[in-house]
């Protein structure tokens, strides 16, 4: 996909949201941390904004950007607290992608607006208790009912559960089959009967996004809700994860760099021996290590976005950007703590805040575990081929 | 309602500002530019007032060098409906600013003209206040406060200790302060929007005015502070500096 926006246009827009972030975000993530809850003026703020549809086309009342338009962005809305990007991050990513690619006219027409301008939230459903990064393991089914499926089983760490209105939802509709072939994707509503959405989770970190189990009880759908062709679930989710990997990989830059700096303010305000911390070689190494490696992160993302725009399979440079900025974005974390020294360990402490909220990424959309046999078996299927 | 509103680009307030080789202007190599705070405002009550009539015209006028259109397409991003760029290099004085202002807006049919109360670059509160001079309309300058109910309008005014409250008819021109609303940020749709509006450029040729600025300096570096003692045993020493050094009592 080629570039939507002139450079001019795209670097206000840059502007605009570097300036939302520091007047708007950034004072309110202490308060944000403390009562677990993102103030509805924000959340206000954010649809007005429009960033519920950074990915979605125009037609759809989004903004239509492509990947590297688009992780720009995160880079830089995703200086302030994980959790704000929380709130919109499935409704531009596994959310309505999966119905904008594999979906029909009608669903796109009866949801993709409303995801875009943030008046309904998506929440995507694929884990449960006994399937994690062995997805295919799921065991939620779908039995064919006439026009209906009856849904059954419970979905775990649910992101926006609490406050979704459509949960789309991997199911499988052919019990014979074993793995990922027997399973399909469908979109629930949440008024129908049978859904059920628990007490949300406490967490380690991002206080204010919310997850939590999504549970199906003879929940009866039409066979409308069904994206795609039935067995096709799998196929809908793994696409729509290359791109995610890269969104948090961008994620993981932007709070790396908001770190950076402010390990680099404090290391100057702060005296000991009689000059600035930052002054001494051991800080200065910290500073230097965490800039050179979130510069690095920063130039993987923006050429697997660029990679993905020109219609390369991208799943590769998707998941060694997602491995390494996640891995970086925390040893960034840790540096900036340790510059902080007792200070940074005081929860009035944006750097302890932010050491909580940045240690997920090495476990969400596929831990880094996962990431690395993706790469290596990539590498030696392409050998080997 | 039809609605214009002046805009002025200037150096962020943030901005380290160093003096040019001239000695008599800013370097503006590096320096980052945004619209003047004051102005934004206006944008602000131009915008909103248009919505609450639900019909009208905004229109955002500018003068200065052509790279001002960066900053007036933040005020069609905010919702402003189209800009006229007076198109004139330097930076002439106050009067000749107000005096093409004047020649432009005066032919528009404007029942309401906004301005912020000084742009921050030179505080010199004049160009709004000249524009109603030369246009022969009323003025309410530095408003914190402003309501227009059919063509009355009332504001008001921070004054020393107190408010003041102003009436007068439309037509009017409005320097505002703040207080008087919160400015919004453009919506990213508002910017990519902003592109396709009608953005007029109009050169204009202005007089060499009455007022020269000869030097510019920055401030005097902050001298170190002096710690005289503690507690009360101090205070006679303090006394004695503050009166005999800083001269403050």
């Amino acid at each position: 996909m080629t570039a939507t926006l002139d450079p001019e246009t795209l670097a206000e827009l840059l502007q605009t949201i570097r300036r939302f972030v520091t007047e708007r975000l950034i004072p309110a993530e202490q308060q944000v941390d403390r009562e677990d809850r993102i103030p509805e003026d924000i959340l206000r703020d954010l649809q007005a904004m429009g960033l519920y549809g950074i990915t979605i086309p125009t037609g759809y009342g989004g903004l239509g950007l492509n990947a590297e338009e688009s992780v720009q962005v995160f880079f830089e809305l995703c200086r302030a607290a994980p959790a704000f990007r929380s709130v919109i991050g499935i409704n531009n990513g596994l959310g309505s992608s999966s119905i904008l690619s594999d979906g029909n006219d009608d669903q796109r027409n009866r949801y993709i607006r409303r995801l875009a301008s943030g008046d309904l939230v998506a929440a995507f459903c694929l884990t449960e208790p006994d399937s994690g990064s062995d997805a295919g393991a799921l065991t939620t089914t779908a039995r064919r009912d006439g026009d209906h499926y009856i849904l059954n089983g419970t979905k775990r760490y649910i992101t926006n559960a609490p406050q979704a209105g459509i949960f789309i939802v991997m199911a499988r509709t052919d019990p014979a089959q074993a793995g990922a072939a027997g399973v399909s994707a469908f979109i629930v509503e949440r008024e129908t009967p049978g859904l059920s959405v628990a007490r949300p989770d406490r967490k380690m970190g991002q206080k204010g996004a919310h997850l939590a189990d999504v549970i199906f009880e003879d929940c009866r759908i039409p066979a409308s809700a069904l994206i795609g062709r039935e067995g096709q679930g799998f196929k809908v989710a793994m696409r729509a994860l290359d791109r995610g990997r890269i969104h948090i990989a961008a994620m993981c830059v932007g709070i790396s760099e908001r770190l950076i700096d402010e390990g680099l303010t404090y290391a100057l305000d702060r005296p000991q021996f009689g000059k600035p911390i930052a002054e001494y070689q051991l800080v200065q190494a910290m500073l230097a290590d965490s800039k050179a490696e979130a510069y690095a992160a920063r130039c993987m993302v923006l050429d697997a976005a660029r990679r993905l725009d020109r219609g390369e399979r991208v799943s590769v440079e998707a998941s060694c950007s997602k491995m390494f900025a996640s891995e970086m974005c925390c040893r960034v974390a840790d540096r900036v703590v340790q510059i902080h020294g007792g200070a940074g360990y005081i929860s009035e402490c944006a750097a302890e805040r932010l050491y909580r909220d940045v240690r997920v990424f090495r476990l969400y959309e596929g831990t880094t575990q996962i990431q690395q046999l993706i790469i290596a078996k990539a590498m030696i299927t392409a050998r080997r081929a | 309602m039809k609605i214009a509103v002046c805009l002025k680009r200037v150096p962020d307030t943030t901005t380290k500002i160093v003096v040019a080789g001239d000695g008599k202007s800013i370097d503006e190599t590096g320096v980052k530019f945004v619209p003047n705070p004051y102005d934004e405002y206006a944008i602000e009550a131009a915008i909103a007032f248009k919505e609450k009539a639900g019909a009208g015209e905004t229109v955002v006028y500018s003068l200065g060098a052509d790279v001002a259109q960066e900053t007036m397409r933040t005020a069609l991003a905010m919702g402003i409906d189209r800009g006229v760029l007076l198109q004139s290099p330097g930076s002439p004085d106050g009067f000749e600013v107000a005096k093409a202002l004047a020649t432009e807006i005066g032919t528009g049919g404007f029942d309401l003209v906004l301005f912020g109360k000084m742009a921050v670059d030179d505080y010199n509160h004049q160009v709004g206040i000249m524009v109603a001079e030369l246009l022969e309309l009323p003025c309410i300058s530095a408003v914190s406060a402003l309501t227009i109910d059919g063509s009355a309008v009332t504001a008001e005014r921070e004054v020393e200790g107190g408010v003041e409250v102003v009436t007068c008819q439309l037509p009017v021109v409005i320097t505002a302060d703040k207080g008087i609303n919160t400015p919004r940020l453009p919506s990213l749709k508002g910017i990519m929007a902003a592109k396709k509006k009608p953005l007029e450029l109009k050169p204009v040729t202005l007089g060499p005015g009455g007022v020269t600025v000869t030097a510019l300096a920055l401030p005097p570096e902050r001298q170190a502070g002096k710690i005289v003692g503690e507690g009360p045993d101090a205070v006679p020493a303090l006394v004695q500096l503050l009166r005999n050094e800083a001269k403050v009592i």
